[in-house]
């Protein structure tokens, strides 16, 4: 009975360890963001600032080739 | 429009590499977690400040070779947008060890500090500032350009030590250090695998190109500037 009991807490530890282990296999990652959509939120934010930071430097570069031509 | 193609392609490479570099599959990595996303913004500043300042220094040559002052003027615009990008990438790496190597592998600010990468890439930054200040105080238009083109070589020669070499050679927590068992911060390290690799080469070319944008931008509005100084 003793063995028994021993070579049962044996296992039940085995698989509480394997799933320690198994959890520090898969590092954390921002899932919950993923899943519900809101990272596409950050996605459009982020395409607004770098739209309108080329359109800015687009519309220098017109200015300056404006300058060019008044200049030659 | 036809000479301007590369403008539009930095323009849809960085669309993509925001896109992307967000919403793609990357690895998942203890400690970096989420974060390894930077490696498409913070690298790539890097990558383009060395080829800004390569460019640079190729000008620096040509400026010796016929002393037109033209390539004195190519040579200091693209240093200054090389330097930018530089700032820009130690600003944003200040950021990514904050919450990388400072919570998750209980280090201090002390040993933050320590760390040869941090301080290879400070004094290149800062020998490059050195070429400002003394492009500055010169008053004579020739000296200027002769003095600073030679001293932009030496400091081209600098970043070879200062960020290539030396910290590869001491342990870091850098990637890239001996210590982090990885050979080469970017290209060459053992987490870059295929998915980020898609992203991470189209992205250092349309940051490349974005700098190289707005150098000509600061170039050409200098040439206005100076038409008078150079006969043409």
């Amino acid at each position: 009975m003793n063995k028994l009991f021993r070579s049962l807490l044996l296992v039940v530890c085995g698989l509480l360890f394997n799933a320690v282990v198994f959890a520090q296999d898969k590092p954390e990652m921002a899932d919950v963001m993923r899943s519900n959509g809101k990272i596409y939120v950050v996605v459009a934010v982020c395409l607004t600032i770098l739209i309108g930071l080329f359109i800015y430097v687009f519309l220098i570069d017109r200015k300056i080739s404006r300058l060019e031509k008044e200049n030659n | 429009m036809q000479k301007n193609w590369w403008k539009i392609l930095s323009f849809l490479i960085l669309i993509y590499t925001v896109v992307g570099g967000l919403l793609m599959d990357v690895p998942r990595l203890f400690i970096l977690n989420e974060t390894i996303r930077n490696l498409y913004f913070h690298v790539c500043m890097w990558f383009g400040m060395m080829i800004l300042f390569l460019i640079s220094f190729i000008y620096s040559i040509k400026y010796l070779s016929g002393f037109n002052l033209r390539n004195d003027i190519f040579a200091h615009n693209f240093a200054a947008v090389g330097s930018f990008f530089g700032i820009l990438g130690y600003a944003t790496g200040t950021i990514w060890a904050n919450y990388t190597w400072v919570t998750d592998q209980s280090q201090s600010l002390g040993s933050i500090l320590k760390e040869p990468k941090l301080i290879g890439a400070a004094i290149a930054l800062l020998i490059y500032g050195a070429y400002f200040v003394l492009r500055g105080s010169f008053t004579d238009m020739d000296k200027k350009a002769r003095v600073s083109a030679v001293y932009n070589i030496f400091a081209f020669a600098m970043l070879f030590p200062s960020i290539w070499i030396i910290p590869r050679l001491v342990g870091s927590l850098h990637p890239g250090a001996p210590g982090s068992e990885s050979g080469n911060p970017a290209l060459n390290f053992k987490d870059i695998d295929s998915r980020l690799r898609m992203i991470f080469y189209p992205a250092v070319i349309g940051w490349t190109l974005l700098g190289v944008w707005i150098a000509t931008l600061k170039i050409r509005l200098q040439l206005i500037k100076d038409k008078s100084l150079l006969h043409e």
